[in-house]
């Protein structure tokens, strides 16, 4: 497959293993780096890639490395690498991790380098329990042969990885959250600012990036970051791994060039191989649960009737009316046997169960919101509770400390704006719904009209 | 540097949070606050009762910021420009947020040693809505003793942190205080544990509502049939000087005294507030100043839900904010 620069070497057996990972041409970026390289150069390479953040938000990776608090050289300078991967529908880091370990333990040296950090920190999710072990054997092997540890390549550069699990929290993924328990605390998030980047772990200045975000910094060096920046379109440059999941023909972790249109990825054999054969497409969630669902026919074309792209603009144009958003890569498909109210429902579940509770409108809507879509979905219902779930999710976005909240709300939001006849059907018909997918077809929407 | 809050100009110190900048101008306009705390470092932030709209950032950047944001959090920026009560987004807000701080509570006040001093009594009053359309089943916890003194009543919490801040601040250990998340989440026992010194009753002070209560006065009066008097009394723990809650000639309780937002003065010790219930124990000094915006002057309220005002305001000096 063109294109792929992470997982180029994914199928070759024992790649896992320091040995084979440098005969297939690892470590060649931190040979160049250290010994042709200062670490500004570094970012300035980043920064040209185009690089944006793969977590989640996407923000440009360059960027916030700059924003990096260099003023007061007596504090140590810490990296942390966010592997609490929770989202639903997002295992993408599971993938690289597990098997082919060292590409991360790479870009992690790479980017100590380049930020200045002697201890650098893996804060990986606790159900991830085997890829712990792996890990620290790529950072043993690393070790072993001189790439991690004091002086580095003789560059006088010093660097430990530390795996640090966390105890199986959605929220300890937001990054100030992770911090938090990084130090021993509750996860609860910080109120920002300060931003980690001035007042990060144990009150050091911090930056805190995805697996996938620091892996790619190994193609970059090795690449330059100009090349990089030729793949993609637009500000979304690069590869980037979606892990493709629900009813698709070829569920798994593909790593893609940004800008590949919508419907190659959904429909070629090289990537999911179509909706699942003999039904038909009805909605997609292509970022992570947190981002807004939208109909199977709004995800392959614009409102203005574009065809749309894997990329981040792309996929977000038409806002919340009839957009969506890359977010972190976890692309859930859905054809016509999926309730959209239960889907709903199980998401709404996840967001009362994961909040940390620390602020009002978070802890108990989220609660509230599960509440009131268990009711719909098992058949006690009402027409007002349909109104209400929206007011509800209002009040909750954009009024509480870390963007949970939002990403509680939104998928409220969204399911309502367009499968709004699914919610009145549990309301108007409840003894109809209470098993599993037996009503899907009464209500069957027209599948290929342009909803708004 | 200029501010301007709901059109009102005052010139405040660098670093002044929005919400003290109200607070120093006083009125209408200043934000409710269930969790901030002035006395407790790393307080607030969590209720979002106290938000508010920026229409300006400041004379340099004059954009205005995105969402609401939470005052007592906020610093002020010259020639900020904000909004409290004059914007429609932050009243709906507000609205929004007292009505999830009530969909699991009890909503016992009949039975509640707080009510009468409770801020979420008030806050419900001044910014909430007159019907709740929350009708789901309300979670509940036990209730638990925290020690021999005070009764936790964790249905009632609101999770404002300020019990933890407290203890966490004055035994100088970290503690965490709350156990589980979200909804579930619970103010541990540790206190109990945590605070064996002298200042632990100081929890009750600080809680907002009837979550941590004194076992000592539970259930013996309303709080608006007893008589608070300021007193004080040579303590060698602490200051010593408090608010003494009469009935007749009985001292039903000691609290600390609390400023205008409800805020203790000073924290008292455990001596004070325990164990000195006679009269003869104090030096009164007069009628206790109750000048906080109180479910016992209910009749003041313009809007709201229409209550019978209790008709025996047993003291005098009670003045809407
Ligand atoms: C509730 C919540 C959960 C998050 N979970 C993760 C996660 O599991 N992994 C991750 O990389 N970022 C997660 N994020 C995003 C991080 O806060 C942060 O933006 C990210 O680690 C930054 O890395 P990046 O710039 O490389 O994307 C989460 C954010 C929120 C609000
Ligand atoms: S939004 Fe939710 S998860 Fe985030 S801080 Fe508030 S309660 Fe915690
Ligand atoms: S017990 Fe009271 S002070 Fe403590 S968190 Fe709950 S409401 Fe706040
Ligand atoms: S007082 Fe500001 S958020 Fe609670």
């Amino acid at each position: 497959m063109a294109g792929k620069l992470l997982l180029e070497h994914i199928n070759v057996p024992g790649i896992r293993t320091f040995d084979v990972y440098r005969a297939k041409g690892g470590y060649r970026a931190v040979d160049k780096a250290f010994k042709t390289m200062a670490p500004d150069e570094i970012m300035e390479e980043v920064k040209k890639s185009g690089l944006r953040g793969r977590g989640g938000a996407g923000f440009p990776t360059g960027m916030k490395w700059s924003f990096l608090d260099r003023s007061k050289p007596e504090k140590p300078r810490y990296l942390v690498c966010n592997a609490d991967e929770s989202e639903p529908g997002t295992f993408k880091d599971r993938y690289l991790m597990e098997f082919i370990p060292h590409v991360l333990i790479e870009g992690l040296i790479l980017s100590s380098f380049a930020l200045g950090s002697n201890n650098t920190f893996i804060y990986i999710r606790g159900e991830y329990k085997w890829i712990i072990d792996i890990l620290e054997t790529a950072v043993g092997e690393a070790k072993a042969k001189g790439y991690l540890g004091k002086n580095i390549l003789g560059t006088g550069f010093d660097c430990q990885i530390h795996v640090q699990t966390g105890a199986g929290a959605y929220i300890c993924g937001e990054e100030t959250a992770l911090l938090e328990s990084l130090e021993g605390k509750r996860g609860n998030p910080r109120i920002k600012p300060p931003f980690p980047a001035f007042f990060g772990l144990y009150g050091c200045p911090t930056v805190v990036n995805n697996v996938e975000t620091l892996a790619a910094v190994v193609p970059i060096i090795n690449m330059g970051g100009d090349e990089y920046a030729k793949i993609g379109v637009g500000k979304s440059t690069g590869t980037k791994l979606i892990s493709a999941c629900g009813h698709i023909n070829k569920p798994g972790v593909y790593e893609i060039d940004l800008g590949l249109p919508v419907d190659e990825f959904l429909n070629s054999d090289e990537y999911c191989g179509g909706v699942r054969t003999g039904h038909r497409f009805k909605a997609i969630i292509p970022g992570g649960s947190s981002v807004p669902i939208i109909p199977g026919d709004l995800f392959l074309k614009t409102l203005e009737g574009n065809d749309r792209l894997m990329t981040y603009e792309s996929l977000s144009e038409g806002g919340f009316v009839s957009g969506s958003m890359l977010g972190s890569g976890g692309f859930i498909v859905m054809d016509e046997t999926t309730c959209i109210v239960r889907n709903l429902w199980s998401l709404s579940r996840f967001y009362h169960h994961e909040s940390c509770g620390q602020c009002s409108p978070c802890r108990e809507g989220t609660g509230w919101l599960e509440k009131i879509l268990h009711r719909l979905e098992h058949g006690h219902g009402h027409m007002h509770d349909i109104d209400l779930l929206v007011e509800i999710a209002k009040k909750i976005e954009g009024n509480t400390i870390c963007p949970l909240g939002d990403a509680a709300a939104w998928p409220v939001a969204s399911a309502i704006r367009h499968f709004r006849e699914e919610f009145e059907y549990h309301a108007k018909f409840p003894n109809k719904v209470s098993g599993r997918f037996a009503h899907v077809d009464d209500y069957k929407r027209e599948l290929n009209a342009i909803a708004l | 540097m200029k501010i301007t809050i709901d059109g009102v100009e005052a010139e405040v110190e660098p670093g002044t949070t929005i919400l003290n900048a109200a607070r120093g101008i006083g009125g209408e306009l200043v934000p409710p606050a269930m969790c901030y705390y002035s006395k407790l470092k790393g307080s607030g932030g969590k209720c979002r009762t106290c938000l508010v709209k920026v229409t300006k950032g400041s004379e340099k950047d004059p954009r205005p910021m995105p969402k609401l944001v939470a005052s007592c959090q906020t610093p002020c920026q010259d020639g900020m420009e904000i909004q409290s009560v004059s914007s429609p987004e932050v009243v709906e807000a507000r609205k929004g947020v007292v009505e999830f701080l009530l969909i699991n509570h009890p909503l016992d006040c009949p039975i509640c040693d707080q009510a009468g001093e409770c801020h979420l009594q008030d806050l419900s009053y001044e910014h909430g809505k007159a019907r709740s359309r929350y009708e789901e089943e309300r979670r509940t916890f036990d209730m638990i003793d925290i020690g021999d003194k005070i009764k936790l009543h964790m249905n009632r919490c609101i999770l404002c942190y300020r019990c933890v801040m407290l203890a966490e601040q004055l035994t100088e250990t970290r503690e965490h205080g709350v156990l589980y998340r979200g909804d579930r989440s619970e103010i541990s026992t540790f206190i109990e544990k945590a605070i064996d010194n002298e200042f632990s009753g100081n929890v009750i002070d600080v809680c907002p509502v009837g979550a941590l209560t004194d076992r000592t006065f539970r259930f013996k009066s309303r709080v608006w049939f007893v008589k608070p008097l300021y007193a004080h009394r040579d303590c060698p723990t602490c200051v010593g000087k408090t608010t003494i809650w009469l009935h007749g000639q009985e001292v039903y309780r000691v609290t600390a005294r609390k400023d205008k937002y409800g805020e203790v003065e000073e924290f008292i010790c455990n001596t004070c507030r325990y164990d000195k219930k006679s009269p003869s124990d104090w030096t009164i000094e007069g009628p206790a100043q109750i000048s906080r915006h109180s479910v016992m002057s209910a009749t003041q309220y313009k809007e709201g839900i229409k209550v019978e005002a209790p008709k025996t305001i047993g003291y005098g000096n009670i003045s809407p904010r």
